[in-house]
């Protein structure tokens, strides 16, 4: 599958080795820079974090290196957009298809989505990313910007 | 030629993984040679879009005692049991 995901993922909302204690955090810093990148209204961290807490985002890969893909209701979106973080400690997130299982996250993309057509594109691209585990592997250890760039340009 | 069956696609905004899982589900059984309808919705409207549909798949959890035959599966997101999902997806529908 094409990993064109860069072109969706402002460089300016990449966040490599975060230190958060929680998923609100993570989430939370995240979405700050889709905001003050203009992809999203003002109400969009709460929306994010009001679902995550109903709807949880996290994906089991079969390991202690999960992903999750955080996202909301297309009003508090203003265009598409995609933020991601590292986080140098996992974090938290409970699984999508079982709220109650909680889950290591390393990997985290917050989708911002208001579009069908993209937003398929986004999410089909982000299953890809995901699917290998080598990827998986060197975002991790992913030090900068280009090298996340490299990854998934 | 029978009628296709129409599959119902749950997730928690009804428009962000079940499209995705729809769009790959579809592909997939395409190429069993089985053709499908698709419906999309949240998971907590799924009772009320129940009325002809064969089987809900849903990436979140699906309320209990739908009457239908239901699938709650991550496989289409992560890859992970992707094939075997799909043998459980066409049996149902060929049942």
């Amino acid at each position: 599958m094409a990993q064109a995901l860069m072109n969706d993922l402002d460089p300016g909302a990449i966040l490599l080795e975060v230190e958060a204690a929680t998923d609100q955090e993570v989430i939370r810093l995240l979405a700050e820079r889709l905001h003050s990148l203009g992809y999203v209204k003002s109400s969009f961290a709460e929306a994010v974090l009001a679902r995550e807490s109903q709807l949880p985002t996290g994906l089991p890969l079969g390991g202690d290196n999960n992903v999750a893909v955080p996202h909301t209701d297309p009003e508090h979106v203003l265009k598409p957009g995609l933020a991601f973080a590292t986080l140098s400690r996992p974090v938290t997130f409970g699984n999508m298809e079982d709220p109650d299982e909680k889950l290591p996250v390393r990997l985290v993309f917050l989708m911002a989505l208001n579009d069908k057509d993209k937003q398929i594109e986004m999410l089909q691209e982000i299953a890809g990313t995901i699917q290998s585990s080598e990827t998986i592997e060197a975002l991790i250890k992913a030090k900068s910007v280009d090298d996340v760039s490299r990854l998934l340009g | 030629m029978t009628k296709p069956k129409t599959v119902l696609f749950a997730c928690g905004t009804g428009i962000a993984t079940s499209t995705v899982v729809a769009h790959a589900v579809e592909e997939a059984l395409k190429k069993r040679g089985i053709s499908i309808t698709t419906r999309q919705c949240k998971t907590t409207e799924v009772a009320s879009y129940l009325a002809d549909v064969d089987l809900v798949i849903s990436t979140a959890q699906l309320p209990k005692d739908l009457g239908k035959p239901a699938i709650t599966t991550l496989a289409f997101l992560t890859g992970i049991g992707k094939d075997d999902v799909l043998d459980k997806i066409e049996a149902i529908l060929k049942s």
